[in-house]
C-alpha cells in the first residue's frame, strides 16, 4: 500500500503544539489509587541549554516505604499510544497488595510519556530515540537502582526496550504486552494504523477529533464499562491535549527513510543479545499488533515466556489478570539477588523454562556435517533411543510392505508401498523440503488425511527437524482455524479441502500441495510447491543433520473439549518414548502387521518397524469404518495387531453381520485390539472381543499431553467390575467439619466409583493429589490406595510443554524434584488396593457439599443402572462448599423436552444415586464434545440446572 | 432453667414448649389460648399488654419468644402492634425480670428482598426491603432482639425456614385443602429449589439456641432440613402423603404475581372474611429458590436435623391415615 509522501511532511492541527503543565489526574478515576499519583520534574541536558519537563507518573514506592517493606526490584511501566500510566492501575495495586500481604515486594513506577497523559506538554515533536531518552533522564533522576524489570504496551514496548538496552547494569528482566519491533518486509503495516497514517487523515483522526483514540478504547473484550473508558479519555479533551497522540502515529517508522528507523532498528536489532528473562502476555485478537508481531518477537527473544489469552486482545490488560499473571512470573523468575526474599520458589526448570515458545529456534543447527545412515543418531545411541526414523534407515532396501492404503485418494485398487519405496520418498521429500528452505525448527502444520502421502511427509519433516502441526479436523473450522493461526507454521501442507480453509480462513505459512491443480487454481490458492515438485528437487536425497532427542518434534492440539484446543509439545526423544511405550505394552514392533484405525498410535507404524495399512473409512468420520474393511485390511497385511477409535470400534460391531466366512477367519488372527482416546464400555468391547477371539482386547487411559499412561483389558474390566466395593465406602464423600456432617439424615456414605482404567503403563508413574474442602487438589502426591484426588502422571513420554500458554503449562505442572516431569492430568481419581487407577471425572467438575467434596463419576455409574435411564450427569449447583448435587438424565425413550423428573424416575435415580440428591431433571440430550461424543461439559450443565432451578425458564442446555 | 415460651398455643410454639420440657426444664408458656402442652404452666395473656408481659417473665431465667402475627394478610397495624411492639415489650420486661438468655424466633423472609436465595447463610434483616407487613414487621423486632443483647441478656435470633409436619395449620393444612378443592396451582415450572424444615428439627434447633446461647448470642441463623427440593417435588409429597391429587395447572410466575397483587388489593377491601388465596409474597416464595448455606448454622449450634425429608413426609402421611 502506497503510504503518501514522507513522513516528515505530516502536518498536525496547530492545537496540536500547544504548551500545558503537568497535572495531577483527577480522583475517583475506577480501579485507580490517587496516592500513588505524583509530578516529577526532570532537568533534560539533551537539546544542549538545560530545559525543565515535568512527568505524571504512578509511583508506589512512598505506600511500600509505609509498609516498611523493601522493593526486591522496580518494574518500569511505559504504556503505548493514545492511552495513559491509567493502564497500569492493576498492576499497582496488585504489587502493592502482594507487598502489604508478606509477598515479595516490588516498587512499581508506571510513566506518563511527554505530551501524553497527565505529563507536560511542551508542544516539541518527540522521535523515537528521543523518548528513549527522555525515559532514561526520567529514571536517572529517580535515582533508580537495579534490579528494573521493563513492561511495555504497544508503543511503550520498543521505548521500554530501548531502556533496556542502555541500562544493561540495572536490567533484569523485560514484560510485554501487544507490542512490535520490527514490521516485517513481507507483511502490510496494520490496517487500522494504515488508515491512521494518511496524510490527509493523520491530524483529523488523531488530533483534531479523537478517533483514534475512541478506535482504540472499542478493542476490548468485553468492552470497557464507561466509567474506565472516561477514564481513559480524561487527560485527551480537546485538540490541544491531544498532539502526543499524532505525534506518536507519525513516528511510526514506514517506510525505512524515517527518521526513527534507525533507532527502531538498533532496538529490534538489540534485544536478540538480551538474555535477561522475557515475558510476553499476549491478546491475539488485535488487529494491530498480531500474532504475527509476538512471532517477529520470538524470533528475536527465543527464550522468552509466552501467555496467548485465547478471546483477549489489544487492550489485554483489560480483557485478563495480567497483572497477577505478571507477578507470578516476576515470583518464580527469583529475580532478587538477595536472601532477605527467602520463600521465593526455585523455578522448577529453571533452564529449560517450561512455558517458552521457540526454543528449538535457538539451536537451529548449520547442515553438512554428518550425512549417511545411521550417523545422524550419536545423541539418540547416549539417550539409549530409536529416532523416530530409525527403521527407515534400517530397511531402505528391504522390499517388504511398510504401507499399505485400502482406498487411496483418487480411488482404484489398494496401493501397497514397500520399505524400499517408502524410504526413498521419505529422504527425497525430506530433501526437497530443505531444498524448498524448510529449515529446523521451522513449524509445518500437516492438513493431509491419513495415509501413505501423510506418513511420508510426516517422517521427511521429522528427519530435517521441522516442526510438525497436528490438528484434528473434529475441532471444527473454527477450533482449526484458531489451533492453526496460534502455532503460527511457516508451512502448511495440505490436500485440497485442507488449503481451501488455509486460504478462505487466511492461515499463515507458505502453502505445499499434496496434489498437482491446474496453474489458476495453484495460483488462487497460494501454493509454492507440490509434493511431486519436491520429489524431484530432492531427488538427488542430500540431506541435513537430522534432530537431537531435546529437539521439538511436533505440536499436537488437545481435543477442545475442555476448553479451548490447546498445542501440546514434543520433543523427538519424547516421542520416541511413545513408540517405545507401544512397543512395550502391546508388543507392536518390527515385522508386526498393524490395522491402523487411530491416527496418533497409527503414524507410529513406521517408527516401530510395523507394517501399517490403512483401512477403507472417512478418518474424519469413524462411524464410517465397517467391520467388512477392518477384515479387509486385517487380511491384507496379515494384521495381528488392531488399533481403533472408540466411535469405529463402535460402528464395527454395529456392522458385523455382514462379515463373510473368510473375513471372520481373517480376524481370528488379531491377537491384539486396542480401543483408544475415550472410555469404552465393557459390553462394546465385549461384543468387539467376540469378533476378533483369539486376540486381547485393551483399552489406555491417555490424554494429548500423555498418550499411554495406564491400560486395562477387557478380563481387567471385568475383575474390576466383579471387586468394584473399594477400601473404603465412605471416601466419595471426604468429610469436613466431621462432628457437623457425619450424622446428617442427608449424609449417606457412597463409594467412589468410577471407571478402571487398569495399571500404569511400564514407564509411567501415576500418583493423587488429594482434593481439600474446597475441591482444589492440594494434597501431596500420594500412592496410597483409596485416596481421591487429581491424577499426577510422570513418564518419558509426556509432553515437553504447552505452546505459548505459558501460565496453562506452570498450572499443569506439580512436583519439583530435578529432572522429573510430573503433569497434572486435569482428571480426578483414585488407585486400588490392586494397584489398579479410577477415574472419578474432571477437577473442575468436582462438586463441594457442605458434607464434602464428591466426584461426579461413581454416582453417574449408579443412577446409569436405572433401567429408565440411559445417560447421566452429577453436577452440582450453588455457593462452592455448600453445593447441592443435581442429577441430569437422558431417558431410554427421549424425552422430548426439559422437565423434573417424574415422581417415579426420581424416586428410582435418588434411590440409586447413593447420595441427597436436590433434584432430577430430563433432557432430551445431554450436551457433549464434538470429538468424542461422550465428554459432558458439566461445569456448564451445572450453571444451566442452577438456573432451571432457581426458575429461570426451562430451555435447553 | 425456668424458661418462658411464647405462642406456644402455635404449632411450632407447641413443639417448641415440649421440646424444652422435654429436656428437663421448668416451662411456662405464654398466650392467649391455652397451649395443650402436657407438663408445662400456661398463662393466658398477651405480649402486647406491657403488665402481663412482665407477671410472664417474672421468675424466669430465658425466654424463647415465638408469638408473633404471622399470616400473610392483615392489617400492616396489627403487624406492628404484636410483633414490634411486643418484642419491644417482652425484652424490656426481661431485661427487668433479670432474665439471662432470650431467643428469638424469626423468619428468613426478614432478609429477603424478592430474588432467588441460593445457598446463602443468615444476611442481615433488612426492614426496608423485606416483603409484606409480615417479614417487614419480623425484620425490625429482630434488630430490635439483638440490639438489646448484652452480656447479661444473651439473645439469639433463629429462622427457621418454611416449618411443616402433622398438625400444621399453616403451611400443609392450606396445601391439602387446597388441592382438594382442585385450587392449588403450580407457579411457574415448578423447579425452583425450596428448603423447608419439619417442625422436630425447627423444635430442637431452637432448643438448640437456648442451650448454646452463651457462645452464640448476638447472632441469626437460618434453621431448615438443608435438603431443598424442587417446589413440585414439595406440594407433591405433602399432598400425597395427605392422599389428595397434586397439583396439575400451571400458572406463569409473572402471571402469578400480578394475580396476587390484584386479590390482595381486592381483599382489603373486605377484610377480615378469609386470607386470600395468593398474595404477591406467597407468589414469590413459590417461584423462586430459597435453600441456605447451613454449615455456620449446624457447627455453632451444635444441632443437625434428627429427621430427613423423606421420613417427614412418612410421618406427614401417617397423620393422615389416622
Amino acid at each position: 500500500m502506497n503510504l503518501g509522501p514522507a513522513p516528515v511532511s505530516y502536518r498536525l492541527p496547530r492545537a496540536a503544539a500547544t504548551p500545558a503543565p503537568a497535572t495531577l489526574p483527577p480522583a475517583g478515576l475506577p480501579g485507580m489509587d490517587a496516592a500513588f499519583s505524583r509530578l516529577v520534574p526532570v532537568v533534560s541536558g539533551a537539546s544542549g541549554h538545560p530545559v525543565t519537563r515535568t512527568w505524571h507518573l504512578l509511583d508506589n514506592g512512598d505506600r511500600l516505604a509505609e509498609l516498611g517493606v523493601t522493593p526486591v526490584g522496580t518494574v518500569l511501566c511505559v504504556h503505548g499510544n493514545p492511552t495513559w500510566s491509567y493502564l497500569w492501575r492493576e498492576f499497582v495495586t496488585a504489587a502493592t497488595d502482594a507487598a502489604a500481604n508478606g509477598g515479595e515486594a516490588w516498587r512499581v513506577i508506571a510513566v506518563d510519556q511527554l505530551e501524553m497523559g497527565y505529563s507536560e506538554r511542551s508542544g516539541a515533536r518527540r522521535p523515537l530515540a528521543m523518548r528513549v531518552r527522555d525515559l532514561g533522564e526520567l529514571t536517572d533522576t529517580l535515582g533508580l537502582s537495579g534490579p528494573v524489570v521493563t513492561f511495555g504496551h504497544d508503543w511503550g514496548g520498543s521505548i521500554s526496550l530501548g531502556w533496556a538496552l542502555d541500562h544493561p547494569e540495572l536490567l533484569a528482566g523485560v514484560m510485554l504486552l501487544n507490542t512490535a519491533v520490527h514490521q516485517p518486509e513481507d507483511a502490510p503495516v496494520p490496517a487500522p494504523l494504515r488508515l491512521a497514517l494518511r496524510s490527509s487523515v493523520l491530524g483529523r483522526g488523531t488530533v483534531a477529533t479523537p478517533a483514534f483514540l475512541e478506535t482504540t478504547l472499542a478493542l476490548a473484550h468485553p468492552p470497557l464499562p464507561t466509567a474506565v473508558k472516561q477514564a481513559y479519555r480524561a487527560p485527551y479533551r480537546g485538540a490541544a491535549r491531544r498532539g502526543g497522540i499524532g505525534a506518536f502515529v507519525a513516528d511510526i517508522p514506514v517506510p525505512d527513510a524515517h527518521e526513527s528507523a534507525a533507532e527502531l532498528a538498533r532496538i529490534s536489532g538489540g534485544i536478540r543479545d538480551l538474555v535477561v528473562p522475557a515475558l510476553m502476555l499476549w491478546g491475539p485478537t488485535d488487529p494491530i499488533f498480531s500474532d504475527r508481531y509476538l512471532d517477529d518477537l520470538l524470533d528475536r527473544l527465543p527464550h522468552a515466556d509466552v501467555h496467548r489469552f485465547e478471546g483477549a486482545g489489544h487492550l489485554v490488560m483489560e480483557d485478563v489478570d495480567y497483572a497477577a499473571a505478571a507477578l507470578t512470573w516476576l515470583g518464580d523468575r527469583g529475580l532478587p539477588a538477595d536472601a532477605s526474599a527467602g520463600g521465593v520458589p526455585v523455578p522448577v526448570e529453571s533452564a529449560r523454562s517450561a512455558g517458552h515458545s521457540r526454543p528449538e529456534r535457538a539451536h537451529s543447527g548449520a547442515r553438512g556435517e554428518g550425512e549417511g545412515e545411521g550417523e545422524g543418531e550419536g545423541g539418540w545411541a547416549a539417550a539409549g533411543q530409536y529416532p523416530l526414523w530409525h527403521y527407515l534407515d534400517e530397511l531402505q532396501n528391504s522390499d517388504e510392505t511398510a504401507l499399505i492404503d485400502m482406498a487411496p485418494p483418487g480411488g482404484g485398487a489398494p496401493r501397497v508401498v514397500s520399505w524400499r519405496l517408502l524410504s526413498r520418498r521419505v529422504r527425497q521429500l525430506a530433501c526437497g523440503l530443505d531444498r524448498l528452505g524448510v529449515r529446523k525448527g521451522d513449524r509445518v502444520s500437516l492438513l493431509i488425511p491419513p495415509g501413505a502421502d501423510l506418513t511420508a511427509v510426516l517422517y521427511a519433516c521429522v528427519r530435517i527437524g521441522a516442526i510438525v502441526v497436528v490438528a484434528d479436523a473434529g475441532l471444527g473450522l473454527r477450533g482449526l482455524t484458531r489451533a492453526v493461526r496460534g502455532a503460527r507454521p511457516d508451512h502448511v501442507i495440505g490436500a485440497a479441502p485442507g488449503l481451501l480453509a488455509a486460504r478462505a480462513l487466511d492461515w499463515p505459512g507458505q502453502k505445499i500441495s499434496v496434489a498437482r491443480f491446474p496453474r489458476a487454481a495453484m495460483r488462487a490458492l497460494d501454493i509454492s510447491a507440490t509434493l511431486a515438485e519436491l520429489i524431484a528437487l530432492g531427488v538427488d536425497e542430500e540431506l541435513p543433520p537430522p534432530p537431537e532427542p531435546g529437539d521439538t518434534a511436533a505440536v499436537l492440539f488437545t481435543s477442545g473439549s475442555t476448553g479451548p484446543a490447546k498445542g501440546v509439545v514434543y520433543t523427538h526423544g519424547q516421542l520416541a518414548a511413545v513408540s517405545h511405550a507401544l512397543y512395550a505394552q502391546y508388543g507392536v514392533g518390527r515385522g508386526t502387521g498393524l490395522v491402523a484405525g487411530f491416527a496418533p498410535f497409527a503414524l507410529l507404524g513406521p517408527a516401530l518397524g510395523a507394517r501399517s495399512v490403512t483401512p477403507d473409512m472417512d478418518v474424519t468420520k469413524p462411524k464410517t469404518l465397517t467391520a467388512a474393511s477392518v477384515a479387509a485390511a486385517v487380511a491384507a497385511i496379515d494384521a495381528t495387531v488392531v488399533f481403533l477409535s472408540p466411535a469405529a470400534l463402535a460402528n464395527v460391531v454395529t456392522t458385523a453381520d455382514s462379515l463373510t466366512a473368510a473375513d471372520h477367519a481373517s480376524l481370528a488372527g488379531v491377537e491384539c485390539f486396542l480401543s483408544a482416546g475415550a472410555p469404552v464400555s465393557e459390553p462394546l468391547l465385549a461384543a468387539a472381543a467376540r469378533l476378533m477371539p483369539a486376540a486381547s482386547a485393551h483399552t489406555p487411559y491417555g490424554m494429548t499431553e500423555g498418550l499411554l499412561m495406564a491400560d486395562i483389558t477387557l478380563d481387567g474390566i471385568r475383575e474390576a467390575l466383579a471387586t468394584r466395593p473399594l477400601t473404603d465406602p465412605t471416601s466419595a464423600l471426604s468429610s469436613v467439619g466431621s462432628a457437623v456432617a457425619s450424622s446428617t439424615p442427608t449424609d449417606v456414605p457412597a463409594g467412589p466409583g468410577g471407571v478402571c482404567v487398569g495399571r500404569a503403563t511400564a514407564t509411567t508413574r501415576i500418583r493423587t493429589s488429594a482434593l481439600d474442602a474446597r475441591g482444589r487438589a492440594t494434597g501431596e502426591l500420594s500412592e496410597v490406595a483409596g485416596v481421591t484426588g487429581e491424577i499426577v502422571v510422570s513418564a518419558p513420554h509426556v509432553e515437553d510443554h504447552y505452546d505459548r500458554l505459558w501460565l496453562t503449562d506452570r498450572a499443569a505442572r506439580r512436583g519439583a524434584v530435578p529432572g522429573e516431569r510430573w503433569h497434572r492430568t486435569g482428571d480426578v481419581g483414585h488407585l486400588d488396593t490392586a494397584g489398579r487407577l479410577w477415574v472419578e471425572g474432571r477437577l473442575p467438575h468436582v462438586i463441594t457439599t457442605a458434607a464434602g467434596v464428591l466426584t461426579p463419576v461413581g454416582p453417574e455409574q449408579r443412577v446409569e443402572s436405572v433401567a429408565a435411564v440411559a445417560r447421566a450427569a452429577v453436577v452440582g449447583i450453588g455457593p462452592a462448599g455448600t453445593q447441592q448435587v443435581v442429577v441430569v438424565v437422558e431417558t431410554v425413550t427421549p424425552a422430548r423436552r426439559v422437565a423434573l423428573a417424574d415422581p417415579e424416575l426420581a424416586a428410582a435415580v435418588r434411590a440409586a444415586a447413593g447420595l441427597p440428591l436436590a433434584a432430577v431433571l430430563v433432557v432430551p440430550h445431554l450436551p457433549t464434545d464434538i470429538r468424542h461424543n461422550s465428554k459432558i461439559d458439566r461445569t456448564r450443565l451445572g450453571r444451566w440446572a442452577g438456573g432451571i432451578l432457581s426458575g429461570a425458564r426451562m430451555t435447553r442446555p | 432453667m425456668r424458661v418462658l415460651v411464647t405462642g406456644a398455643s402455635g404449632f411450632l410454639g407447641r413443639a417448641v414448649a415440649a421440646e424444652i420440657a422435654a429436656a428437663g426444664h421448668e416451662v411456662r408458656t405464654f398466650q392467649r389460648r391455652p397451649s395443650g402442652v402436657p407438663g408445662v404452666t400456661d398463662l393466658l395473656g398477651s405480649v402486647t399488654v406491657p403488665a402481663e408481659a412482665r407477671l410472664a417473665v417474672a421468675g424466669m431465667d430465658a425466654v424463647v419468644h415465638l408469638a408473633a402475627k404471622v399470616s400473610l394478610a392483615g392489617s400492616p397495624a396489627d403487624f406492628v402492634a404484636v410483633n414490634v411492639g411486643g418484642t419491644r415489650s417482652l425484652l424490656a420486661e426481661a431485661t427487668d425480670a433479670g432474665a439471662s438468655r432470650f431467643v428469638f424466633v424469626s423468619s428468613p423472609s426478614v432478609a429477603h428482598a424478592g430474588a432467588s436465595i441460593v445457598g446463602s447463610d443468615a444476611d442481615p434483616a433488612d426492614p426496608a426491603r423485606a416483603r409484606g407487613p409480615y417479614a417487614r414487621t419480623k425484620a425490625e423486632a429482630e434488630l430490635l432482639a439483638l440490639a438489646a443483647d448484652s452480656a447479661r441478656l444473651r439473645v439469639v435470633a433463629v429462622r427457621p425456614h418454611l416449618v411443616w409436619g402433622p398438625g400444621d395449620t399453616q403451611l400443609v393444612a392450606r396445601i391439602v385443602e387446597r388441592a382438594r378443592a382442585g385450587r392449588l396451582p403450580l407457579l411457574g415450572h415448578g423447579a425452583a429449589l425450596i428448603d423447608t424444615t419439619y417442625i422436630d428439627n425447627a423444635a430442637s434447633a431452637i432448643a438448640a439456641a437456648l442451650e448454646q446461647a452463651d457462645a452464640v448470642h448476638g447472632n441469626s441463623y437460618v434453621i431448615t432440613n438443608g435438603e431443598p427440593r424442587p417446589v413440585a417435588e414439595l406440594l407433591a409429597g405433602m399432598c400425597r402423603a395427605a392422599g389428595v391429587p397434586a397439583p396439575a395447572w400451571r400458572v406463569p410466575a409473572g402471571v402469578a404475581r400480578g394475580a396476587g397483587a390484584l386479590i390482595e388489593a381486592a381483599w382489603a377491601v373486605r377484610p377480615g372474611v378469609d386470607e386470600p388465596p395468593m398474595t404477591r409474597f406467597l407468589a414469590e416464595q413459590l417461584s423462586t429458590a430459597h435453600w441456605f448455606d447451613q454449615r455456620r448454622t449446624r457447627t455453632e449450634l451444635r444441632w443437625t436435623p434428627a429427621v430427613s425429608l423423606d421420613e417427614g413426609f412418612r410421618r406427614l402421611a401417617a397423620s393422615y391415615d389416622r
